[in-house]
């Protein structure tokens, strides 16, 4: 039985695809058999982040339809054999996704992966809905931003009443904040919430703190999700969210702002 | 904090601000979801097509709320009927 993970938010542009990307690579770097899967149909983006848009033959809609089998749309990532990317479809809308066909899909997934990863599209329509409905766990990701918080609160609303996991009163979806693109001076300066002010309105536990970062944009440009980018902070900060996740020990870094030299700490502000 | 930080400390920065909107917006919007349930909203269509079977009432003339405390729900119902009869039903269970 695998594992479904969702990577949901509500709001857009916080960071979703990204996430998926580098958790779904970082899990299967740690040897577990993972798939990660886009529910943006229409958008579709992961397969851009992930670098494989030109090998996207068959997609997620033309599995639910009946046109191709789950193999034949898989993509095996080429930098890791544990890795296999489901794509969205890019030309049908959204409707095309069916509850059935969904969970047909997620089950024939889970008969041979140990982790699904669930690409949400943003807002809170079908395609949101179905991606987190089946899920195990949710990692929410959320900017520094109030209407990105604000967003996650009502995602978190969703995630507790609208998923299988609460239809058939089992324990409920564990949820994971994600906050991505911070800055820790700007936090100091008092111009962005920082990671305590998020924590205490969302109440969550703090899987990570992705800092802001130029890595971000390299990656995406290049096709290669950030965590392969070791060097980079934004690399380093979803390598430890994986290991968190996985239960490792793993102090959170990137919080605070690194130490500066005696001039800024005087003149500094 | 840097010595300039000392002079700026008194103002209320503005990631303040946002956290208390964002805390006040929160609650507000957390207890409006545990307190209506999701049939609520289809309850009130269905009643108001009911009332006006009877009475021409406005679309907006019906407003229904669910209200808890820890030994009850109280789920109240005001209608507000047309001009000519001033009166207002309330009805309580």
């Amino acid at each position: 039985m695998a594992r479904i993970i969702v990577v949901t938010s509500g709001k857009g542009g916080v960071g979703k695809t990204t996430t998926s990307a580098a958790l779904s690579m970082g899990l299967a770097l740690k040897g577990h058999r993972t798939a990660v899967v886009d529910f943006d149909i229409g958008l579709r983006n992961l397969d851009l982040i992930m670098g494989c848009e030109r090998r996207v033959v068959y997609d997620f809609v033309n599995v639910i339809n009946g046109e191709s089998t789950l193999n034949q749309a898989l993509i095996r990532d080429k930098r890791c054999e544990n890795l296999y990317i489901l794509p969205a479809s890019q030309t049908r809308d959204k409707d095309a996704l069916t509850d059935e066909g969904v969970e047909k899909v997620l089950n024939e997934l889970s008969e041979t992966f140990e982790y699904i990863v669930c690409d949400s599209p943003a807002g809170i329509e079908r395609g949101a809905h179905l991606a987190m409905y089946y899920a195990d766990d949710a990692v929410v990701v959320t900017n520094p931003e109030i209407s990105s918080v604000r967003d996650s609160d009502r995602m978190l609303g969703i995630l507790s009443s609208k998923s299988r996991r609460a239809e058939l009163g089992q324990d409920s979806i564990k949820e994971y904040l994600l906050l991505t693109r911070y800055s820790p001076q700007r936090a100091r300066l008092g111009e962005m919430l920082s990671v305590s002010d998020v924590q205490e309105i969302l109440a969550l536990h703090l899987l990570g703190v992705i800092p802001e970062s130029r890595s971000v944009l390299n990656a995406s440009n290049s096709g290669a999700p950030v965590i392969l980018d070791d060097k980079s902070d934004a690399g380093q900060a979803y390598s430890d969210v994986v290991k968190r996740y996985l239960g490792e020990d793993a102090p959170h870094r990137f919080i605070e702002e690194e130490k500066k030299g005696l001039f800024n700490r005087i003149f500094g502000g | 904090m840097g010595l300039l930080g000392y002079f700026k400390s008194t103002r209320q920065t503005s990631a303040s601000v946002a956290k208390e909107r964002l805390q006040i917006l929160v609650a507000h919007e957390r207890l409006s979801r545990e307190r209506s349930p999701d049939y609520l909203a289809n309850m009130q269509r269905e009643l108001l097509e009911v009332i006006r079977r009877y009475v021409d009432v406005d679309q907006d003339a019906i407003t229904v709320t669910m209200e808890q405390d820890e030994n009850r729900e109280v789920l109240e119902l005001n209608i507000v009927l047309p001009d000519e009869s001033v009166s207002r039903l309330g009805v309580k269970r």
